[in-house]
């Protein structure tokens, strides 16, 4: 009896099936109470390459911090310490 | 008596001595209109994101206060006739915003005694 041909596909690199990680709030795991419109660089992490924001099933943080992200962002955009529109912001 | 935050960004054209009476002239309508002034901060010349009236750079003034609701309206009278003003913003600080500002002024403090 042939064995089983088992691996028949040889793959170059192993299958990057990527394991669904749980998201999290990130305000809410540490705490965060208040979003600074001031502080540019943290705001960075909520827009994409292009300056928009990023959409909660992406950064999975709650609504309740999605909106004051999306408040505080727009301050930003408002004193020009964040574009409105931009490409290869990071 | 509420605490407010307000930020506004001067043309780059100003020279320092200009800048410093324009904030001196922010800090006069705040406390004349019964406000307390409780941080200063000037973050300097700073590139814009965007050019706002053709001009790539602002010098951004930080003032936090607290006084009445009906002082915001006379300093932002104030500001949009003064044609130094390029773009302001002020905001009121609910209450963890406060705590925010706290922490944010004593690590300040902190680090320009360090220096």
């Amino acid at each position: 009896m042939a064995a089983p041909v088992q691996s028949e596909i040889r793959y170059l690199n192993p299958l990057s099936v990527d394991v669904k990680k749980k998201k999290y709030c990130r305000f809410k795991k540490l705490g965060i109470k208040y979003v600074d419109y001031k502080d540019a660089e943290f705001l960075k992490k909520f827009l994409n390459e292009q300056g928009k924001i990023l959409p909660r099933r992406l950064t999975g943080t709650s609504q309740k911090f999605q909106k004051k992200v999306a408040q505080a962002v727009k301050r930003a955009r408002h004193l020009a310490l964040l574009p409105f529109v931009t490409d290869m912001m990071k | 008596m509420n605490s407010y935050e307000t930020v506004f960004i001067a043309t780059p054209v100003l020279s320092d001595l200009q800048v410093k009476e324009l904030v001196d002239k922010f800090q006069g309508v705040i406390t004349e209109n019964g406000g307390q002034i409780v941080n200063v901060e000037e973050w300097g010349l700073k590139k814009l994101e965007y050019p706002i009236q053709k001009k790539t750079t602002g010098f951004y003034v930080f003032l936090e206060f607290t006084g009445e609701g009906s002082l915001i309206e006379t300093l932002e009278t104030q500001y949009r006739r003064d044609e130094r003003v390029i773009r302001f913003l002020t905001f009121k600080q609910d209450k963890y915003a406060q705590e925010y500002a706290a922490k944010r002024r004593a690590k300040l403090a902190h680090k320009t005694t360090e220096e």
